[in-house]
């Protein structure tokens, strides 16, 4: 894992006095609301419904144990005791009090975090295929770019101002785990016909009022100009992005508007002009940042099973169930990449408690090498448990409610915080995914159904991911009343599709009826091991809707 | 039993404490409370002109942070927003946040 150097502990710690003066200003009246909102914006402080919220960047998704219990303190310390982690693999403490913020921030600084661009027209966190590093089919460690990424964008003064956000993914496996088709700019590795290991570029990508999925503009870039090429992109952005329209500003806009093609000529030509450049990273310093996220030192001989391991298997259907969902392949023998389900019953997806951290963090010195991943669905990953801990850890996360065999099925939803937390939202999303979670609570009948992503978003900015939801559910006001619309057939893996709107909104006493409706449609139409994507795929929506609609 | 007396022209303001983002209400004796019951109702537009005015320089003074005037429904002591939202801010979060916190039902 990367650790910071002085250089980086020192642009957070000035950072931190830099605020704090700053909110000792507003409080005394020398600064106005309007003044001091663009500067608590680009601390990831936002003033929402109830409280302050403060938004705390993950970089590419990974947490030491370390960092994780100081997620813990500051949650304690400062907020209700939890926090909630999001699409952007962030996490939000949503009950920070103004005049507690700076202490907060010098706390964050002292475990390697910040606020810093989790808000504001720059380049925010950046985020990475959850299982960088461990995944089988990986080409390359996306983390290591990640971090040349995160570096180069922290401040970068010609990008402090761009036209609208701005978000980078970046995968290093075929199998896209990243969402990368629906961000301004997403980066996948792969060999060119010489061997040689570089990028796929897309960029456009985005929900929000104006869906799109992201264009390759270049099909491999040489990684050694990863720096000059990003650099060619942004610089095309900011001059020629939309200012004028706020829902119009997104690079997206831009793309659709010259095409594809056109952006990128305008990208290669500027490119030109500073390829090779002092923006390229200095061998040694790949060496540099390479060097920290080297593998951790795995058993050669851990054992694939055990007497254990093995007997479990077979006798505990909870265990099995468990092995199925929530265990992946590593690429070490002898080890297993485990997800921790934030989707319980009833649940709020992606929150979780202060103790809950604390002991994750103790699960991850004890059995993953101290280390923890955020995943853009609101769970978590022990990236490296030894296949022979798996029924102690399964233990050890059942008793802290982690352990919900649901990774990918009906219950493991995305929910934004929506109109329970957030200024912008016209609906509530948590109740949904609550009562959706309630009505499928039959692990057995869960395990049937198979592979189902519901996403919710209570309004059209799409923080929940609804236009790539198997089932994307939107919430609306209509007169004060929250509808929500429904959508079908969106995906952000490989082959990313956006949804296709049902029909008219449902009122909130009729959308987890609906759900089940077309959870019932799909059964009754389902081929052998067609998943609901694919059956939705071949037979389009007019079966869901006929049935959605003949009940109204 | 006090029988609901519907009044959609009512208002009151409200707006979010400087120092720890609180919903708070202008009460009637100009204070400000995190109790909506405590909000002073204006049933005209006069009365609302004034009770921004005390609002906008109550922001000026780093009391509350965006003061608004949103809808109630007044029914004897109780005071109701219209909308789900200010409901939601009123009452809410809707959803149980540890440790427990909890909409009335």
């Amino acid at each position: 894992m990367y650790s910071y150097d002085k250089y980086d502990q020192a642009l957070v710690d000035q950072r931190v006095e830099q605020f704090r003066d700053q909110v000792r200003r507003r409080i005394a009246g020398e600064l106005t609301e309007e003044e001091f909102r663009p500067l608590r914006l680009r601390n990831g402080l936002y003033l929402q419904l109830h409280a302050y919220m403060l938004r705390v960047a993950i970089p590419y998704g990974t947490l030491s144990s370390c960092q994780l219990r100081g997620l813990a303190h500051i949650a304690r310390r400062y907020d209700k005791g939890f926090g909630h982690f999001t699409t952007r693999t962030n996490i939000q403490f949503h009950w920070i009090k103004l005049e507690d913020i700076a202490d907060a921030m010098a706390e964050l600084a002292k475990v390697e975090m910040h606020g810093i661009q989790t808000s504001g027209n720059s380049v925010r966190n950046v985020t990475a295929d959850h299982f960088a590093g461990v995944a089988p089919d990986e080409i390359e460690d996306p983390r290591i770019w990640s971090e040349i990424i995160r570096q180069w964008s922290t401040l970068h003064p010609e990008f402090s101002f761009l036209p609208r956000k701005f978000k980078i993914a970046v995968s290093g496996s075929p199998n896209d785990r990243a969402a990368l088709r629906i961000h301004d700019l997403a980066l996948r590795m792969h060999r060119n016909a010489a061997g040689e290991v570089g990028f796929e570029v897309m960029v456009g990508g985005g929900l929000g009022r104006s869906p799109f999925i992201a264009k390759t503009i270049r099909e491999f870039l040489p990684k050694r100009h990863l720096l000059s090429y990003l650099e060619a992109v942004l610089r095309v952005y900011n001059q020629a992005g939309r200012r004028d329209n706020l829902w119009k500003a997104r690079i997206k806009i831009l793309v659709h508007e010259l095409g594809a093609a056109k952006f990128a000529e305008l990208v290669e030509a500027e490119w030109n002009q500073i390829k090779g450049g002092a923006v390229e990273v200095p061998d040694a310093e790949i060496e540099r940042i390479a060097a920290q996220f080297v593998p951790p030192a795995y058993d050669p001989d851990a054992p694939t099973f055990t007497h254990e391991f093995d007997a479990l298997r077979l006798n505990d259907l909870g265990f099995g169930r468990w092995l199925k969902t929530n265990v992946a392949r590593h690429k070490q023998p002898g080890y297993s990449i485990v997800t921790l389900s934030l989707k319980p019953e009833g649940g709020t997806p992606g929150d979780m408690t202060a103790e809950q951290m604390d002991a994750v963090a103790d699960l991850a010195d004890r059995y993953s090498f101290g280390e923890i991943r955020v995943t853009h669905v609101q769970n978590l990953v022990l990236p490296h448990v030894r296949r022979a801990d798996l029924p102690v850890v399964w233990r050890a996360l059942a008793k802290l409610g982690l352990a919900t065999p649901n990774i990918g099925l009906a219950t493991d939803i995305i929910a934004c915080p929506g109109l329970d937390f957030c200024s912008l939202a016209n609906a509530r999303s948590i109740p949904v995914a609550q009562r959706i979670t309630e009505r499928f609570n039959d692990l057995a009948r869960v395990h049937d159904i198979g592979e189902l992503k519901i996403k919710i978003s209570g309004c059209i900015n799409a923080c929940g991911h609804h236009h790539v939801g198997h089932i994307g559910i939107l919430g609306v006001d209509k007169n004060g009343e929250e509808f929500y619309q429904v959508t079908l057939g969106g995906s952000e893996e490989t082959n990313a599709s956006l949804g296709t709107i049902l029909g008219p909104a449902l009122p909130a006493s009729r959308i987890v009826d609906a759900v089940e409706t077309l959870v019932e449609t799909y059964l009754a139409l389902r081929r052998d091991g067609e998943r609901f994507l694919d059956a939705y795929r071949r037979l389009g929506t007019a079966p869901f809707k006929e049935r959605i609609y003949a009940a109204a | 039993m006090v029988k609901a007396v519907k009044t959609p022209a009512a208002q009151i303001v409200t707006g979010n404490r400087l120092r720890d983002g609180a919903v708070i209400y202008l009460a009637g004796d100009s204070q400000w409370s995190t109790d909506i019951a405590q909000g002073a109702v204006a049933h005209d537009a006069a009365e609302a002109n004034r009770l921004m005015a005390v609002a906008n320089q109550a922001a000026v003074d780093r009391v509350v942070v965006n003061p608004y005037l949103i809808e109630v429904a007044v029914a004897g002591d109780s005071i109701q927003p219209v909308g789900t939202r200010e409901r939601i801010r009123a009452f809410g979060p809707s959803i149980a946040t540890p440790p427990s916190d909890r909409l009335p039902a």
